[in-house]
């Protein structure tokens, strides 16, 4: 079965965040094709989800940045079940960001089928952008080469 | 010295609803059959108690999803019952905090009688349909679901199947080998008058031919919705006298949180979360995983269980698969027998209370037609998995 891989076409429609002070740049970077994800300022530390103090050191100095982009399939599964009829199936990732170990997003991975999927090959960044204009998805595709 | 304040309570009493598919009843008519059979288990008259707990809470009922049943205050109020310590809630150390709560209420002196209980109405609030995503028809979420739910990672499978992957990709579990988990849990619910799948059997190939969910997890490493309410009285150890059976003693609860406590951002993708209240529980303890006798581990999914046997000890990181081959280990005559009511895999989805209230019964000895061949000391339960963990250590008798 082939999954649903093209950007726009994974799921019908993407449940919305409700932005905040703390995660609009997280939600909105994809605008500027960025991927803003939240950095202490004064240990340096990458952490995800956004917060308004490092976990790492406890600064309140903190805010988002943009990160390359790049990282690796952490882990992934292939979802069946129609839990929202008619999506199935797509492909559910763990992305582990180049950033930092254990820097990682909950994602979908597009251009690639579930059975070509390999713990650790590298992928990018891609943003899907909501109907309503406001809210852009940071989805992730095999690097050039890597995929199929 | 620590204090382990949980051994000045005892399970005293027990007792279960009807468990069905469809039942048709309410939550709360499932919850008074459960709360009235555990105290009169206990040889005691709803007048003797004074602490009532539940997980979660009130507002998850049958017209809700069906995932909690009353509130603490409508149970209260239904049996004219006058409490000195109620408490309900889903934070803390997954199903089991309600466990927790009670050994609180009574290690304190706020409680001497406790009634824990929970209730589902599942399959009931699915009907005919199948299980809806969690956010459904949700405008916008916030906090941690925000990160995941946009993605179509709407279900605990979603949040599990990664781990379960992982397991495989780095460890070599076998389905052969996590579908043991399957398998053993249908035999078990062979001899369960209350088991969901008792009259069905489960064969290895049936497990491997089935549907998958989210890969690598197929239909038959996830539980089945059901209704029922499951109720335990929790006394104090100075009443012991009063119990008409076996006591159960709470040996040692495992209520930690270490590490990041989270469906997907917990560090280390070979374990989960369960490794902190794991290892709470044994620091409180003298006993180890060598002593226990029968195992009831939380199966909302297989691969949950696997990682609580690792978690717990009963084998090394990245070693159950080798642990659970072949499924000798894990049966009723094997070393560790695991979940011998049929678990939540074939027993129903009692959320946690179908392993607390087994793991009771076995220590009584009053499992009936599945009591245990070698009648165990010492069980263990946990329950939950990411965002939401706990365990206790529970003994036959006092210590």
């Amino acid at each position: 079965m082939t999954a649903r891989t093209s950007v726009g076409s994974v799921l019908p429609l993407r449940v919305k965040p409700f932005l905040d002070a703390d995660n609009t740049a997280f939600w909105t970077g994809g605008a500027d094709g960025r991927l803003m994800i939240h950095r202490c300022r004064g240990c340096g530390t990458w952490f995800h989800p956004p917060a308004p103090v490092c976990r790492a050191c406890g600064s309140l100095e903190v805010g988002a940045e943009q990160a390359s982009g790049r990282g690796v399939v952490a882990s992934y599964t292939v979802n069946v079940q129609p839990w929202i009829p008619g999506a199935e199936p797509y492909i559910i990732a763990w992305v582990e960001l180049a950033e930092q170990p254990n820097l990682r997003l909950t994602t979908n991975l597009v251009d690639i089928e579930g059975e070509d999927v390999v713990l650790g090959s590298p992928v990018e960044v891609v943003f899907e952008q909501h109907p309503d204009g406001d809210v852009w998805y940071p989805l992730f595709r095999p690097v050039d080469g890597s995929g199929k | 010295m620590t204090v382990i304040g949980e051994r000045t309570a005892y399970i005293s009493g027990l007792g279960q609803s009807a468990v069905g598919r469809n039942l048709g009843r309410t939550e709360m008519s499932l919850t008074v059959e459960a709360i009235t059979n555990a105290v009169a288990d206990a040889g005691l008259r709803l007048s003797d108690i004074d602490g009532l707990v539940t997980y979660p809470t009130g507002g998850s009922g049958t017209a809700h999803g069906g995932f909690g049943g009353p509130s603490p205050a409508a149970v209260q109020d239904a049996l004219g019952l006058e409490l000195d310590f109620y408490s309900g809630s889903s934070d803390g150390a997954a199903q089991l905090q309600a466990l927790v709560n009670a050994c609180m209420a009574i290690a304190t002196g706020l409680a001497r009688h406790v009634v824990v209980f929970r209730t589902v109405t599942e399959a009931t609030a699915q009907g005919g349909g199948g299980r809806r995503g969690i956010g459904a028809g949700t405008a916008a979420v916030d906090g941690a679901f925000q990160y995941i739910l946009p993605f179509g990672a709407v279900s605990a499978a979603c949040w599990l199947a990664p781990l379960a992957r992982y397991h495989m990709d780095t460890f070599g579990l076998a389905r052969e080998q996590l579908g043991q988990l399957a398998v053993v849990s249908r035999a078990n619910a062979q001899l369960n008058p209350r088991a969901l799948m008792r009259g069905r059997t489960l064969t290895l190939d049936d497990y491997l031919e089935s549907r998958m969910i989210a890969t690598p997890l197929c239909l038959f490493d996830c539980d089945i919705p059901c209704d029922g309410a499951t109720a335990l009285v929790v006394s104090h150890v100075d009443t012991v006298a009063d119990c008409p059976h076996v006591p159960v003693q709470v040996n040692a609860l495992g209520t930690a949180s270490r590490g990041r406590p989270s469906w997907d951002q917990w560090e280390d993708l070979a374990t989960f979360p369960g490794r902190g209240p794991a290892a709470h529980m044994w620091e409180r303890t003298e006993l180890t995983a060598a002593d226990v006798d029968s195992a009831h581990i939380y199966d909302g999914f297989s691969i949950i269980t696997t990682l609580w046997l690792e978690a717990l000890g009963f084998c090394g990181t990245g070693e159950a698969g080798a642990f659970l081959d072949g499924g000798k280990r894990i049966s009723r005559d094997g070393e560790l027998p695991l979940n011998t009511d049929g678990g939540q895999l074939s027993g129903g989805r009692l959320h946690g209370f179908g392993h607390l209230h087994e793991a009771a019964l076995q220590l009584r000895g009053d499992a009936g037609d599945r009591q245990l061949p070698t009648q165990p000391e010492v069980s263990v339960v946990t329950n939950g998995a990411g965002s939401t963990v706990g365990c206790a250590l529970l003994t036959r008798g006092l210590t």
